[in-house]
């Protein structure tokens, strides 16, 4: 959808809770991670500097789309409101959290769980794949994050 | 590296300032717990010379510098002094600094204390906008630090069959020997229903599976086995190892803060906390099977249970097992946090670390009442800080 059409619809502007954390597909996103260009180790968030592998002296990395989707390894919620940072919608609605496995890089990586799920619908080794959603709105915009969805 | 006698140091003298949300300044703490330390031990402040203080980051410029704000609290007299930093863990890098400073024989006598006062609920990050600081990340995406309780918790439930009564349980078990200890701060017996109806705060973990951030003190006077030999005290409780071990790449659990594990995609996974007491048991030159009693870092019900695995005093999956057998109460085969763990105290983290080799060192000595340990003569403390610190403690008589 485009800034045009956003604004005739009256839709705030939509943007990135953290810029380059996730490629901006709303069908199909990725984490967005790299890669130690010596050792091939994934990093998420990406690596900066130099490769942490400690028998690795990479200081290239390429960027890579990680796996989108992968298995839950251990999931909760959030009951109460967390504090700053975090800004909570007013009333606080409690959220699901999903700790997710990635097969092909060996990595958990934590995340929200859609809007509608919760921890008793959830079980370890169940699929989930990667979705855009909103993290919390403000005057400005709709800042938009990462989010676990059940497959 | 070699495990012998040359590594040990004497515990001579060890106090506490009782934890509570007192409100009060940190070195008042540290200094009563101090104060009590030297009259245990019977040695002269004035003959103290190293002190080794464990920093609060809460506490302005004081805390950053917690080794000369106790000394000079204390009154000068000339001491060298330390500051150490770990996070939780912080305790047992002044210890590992005044051992180092012992078996160096850079002095004979070294003081170390930690102190906190803590700010109400949730452990919250520094202000500002900070996308690279990975803290900062993970609270604005919500997740909090009972949410990595709970994601072992419910790991735990999906391997081993735990239940959330087997949690309730270990709360049962700490709150019976808090309540038997008058450092503890909260000092009330629960039953396993009254767990269950606290309210959820990160599911499977309630409100009571989950510890409170307290204020309190603890101080340790330890010197040279020689030291202790000429002044009559021989038979002190000894520190046989100190482990303050950071993670292997890959670290393969999700931890504070962290987002995302490492990739162990070319490299192979590793579990932090399982390495932790591995050096402290080579070091110390005995196994698991010789321990009698621990005390662990329960920041949560559950994560007791995953600590007694690490510590191998279990088989991996079993400990929810001793836990139904009634082994880890005092009284029972292998007693586990008999001070009453942060389920009675609250984490004080400087303090807290020093407060675990306080209790097994009255353990040892056999001065622990109510709560004793029959015949407990090897102890071992575990407890972690955030960002890869390691913290395990031996104790022996």
């Amino acid at each position: 959808m485009s800034e045009e059409t956003n604004a005739a619809a009256g839709k705030k502007h939509r943007q990135p809770a953290l810029e380059g954390w996730f490629t901006l597909d709303n069908e199909k996103p990725h984490l967005i991670g790299n890669q130690c260009a010596d050792c091939g180790t994934f990093y998420f968030p990406r690596a900066r500097n130099f490769c942490k592998n400690p028998a690795c002296n990479g200081d290239h990395f390429e960027d890579v789309q990680l796996s989108r989707t992968g298995k839950v390894w251990s999931f909760t919620n959030a009951a109460y409101q967390p504090p700053a940072p975090y800004v909570a919608a007013d009333p606080f609605v409690p959220f699901t959290i999903a700790a997710v496995e990635l097969e092909k890089e060996k990595m958990i990586v934590l995340g929200q769980v859609v809007a509608g799920v919760n921890p008793s619908d959830l079980e370890a080794g169940m699929d989930m794949e990667l979705v855009l959603d909103t993290l919390f709105e403000d005057e400005a915009a709709e800042h938009i994050t990462w989010k676990w969805k059940p497959l | 590296m070699s495990s012998s006698m040359n590594n040990e140091i004497a515990v001579l003298g060890v106090g506490m300032h009782p934890w509570g949300k007192w409100g009060r300044n940190f070195v008042e703490y540290g200094v009563k717990a101090a104060r009590d330390a030297l009259e245990d031990s019977g040695v002269r402040w004035q003959d103290v010379g190293f002190v080794s203080g464990a920093a609060t980051m809460r506490c302005g410029y004081p805390g950053y510098v917690a080794g000369a704000t106790f000394a000079q609290a204390l009154g000068w007299q000339g001491a060298e002094v330390n500051t150490s930093y770990a996070a939780c863990a912080s305790g047992s890098q002044a210890l590992a600094a005044a051992r180092a400073k012992i078996l160096s024989g850079a002095c004979d006598v070294a003081l170390v204390v930690g102190a906190d006062t803590t700010p109400k609920g949730f452990l919250a990050p520094q202000k500002g906008e900070r996308p690279d600081d990975p803290d900062w990340v993970r609270f604005r995406l919500g997740i909090t630090n009972p949410t990595y309780f709970a994601l072992y918790a419910r790991r735990r439930m999906a391997l081993y069959g735990d239940t959330q009564d087997d949690f309730a349980q270990v709360k049962v078990k700490n709150a019976e020997h808090g309540f038997r200890n008058e450092n503890a701060r909260y000092r009330k017996k629960f039953s396993a229903e009254e767990v269950s109806a606290s309210n959820m705060v990160a599911d499977p973990l309630r409100l009571m599976d989950i510890c409170a951030t307290s204020d309190g003190g603890a101080a340790l006077v330890v010197s040279s086995l020689e030291f202790a030999r000429k002044i009559g005290r021989a038979d002190a409780v000894k520190v046989a190892a100190v482990s303050t071990v950071t993670p292997t790449y890959a670290s393969s659990v999700i931890e504070m803060p962290d987002i995302a594990t490492d990739s162990a995609a070319v490299v192979a996974a590793h579990s932090f906390r399982a390495a932790l007491p591995v050096k402290a048991y080579e070091e110390a030159g005995i196994g698991p099977a010789d321990v009698d009693v621990a005390e662990v870092y329960d920041l949560s019900t559950a994560l007791e249970l995953d600590w007694m695995e690490d510590l191998q005093l279990c088989e991996r999956g079993q400990a929810a097992q001793l836990v139904r057998a009634g082994d880890t109460r005092v009284g029972g085969r292998l007693p586990i946090n008999p001070s009453g763990g942060l389920a009675c105290f609250g984490e004080a983290v400087p303090a807290q670390a020093i407060a675990q080799v306080c209790e097994l060192t009255w353990q040892l000595r056999g001065d622990a009442g109510a709560r004793q340990v029959a015949g407990a003569r090897v102890g071992i403390t575990a407890n972690q800080g955030l960002f890869g610190h390691g913290s395990s403690v031996i104790l022996k008589r």
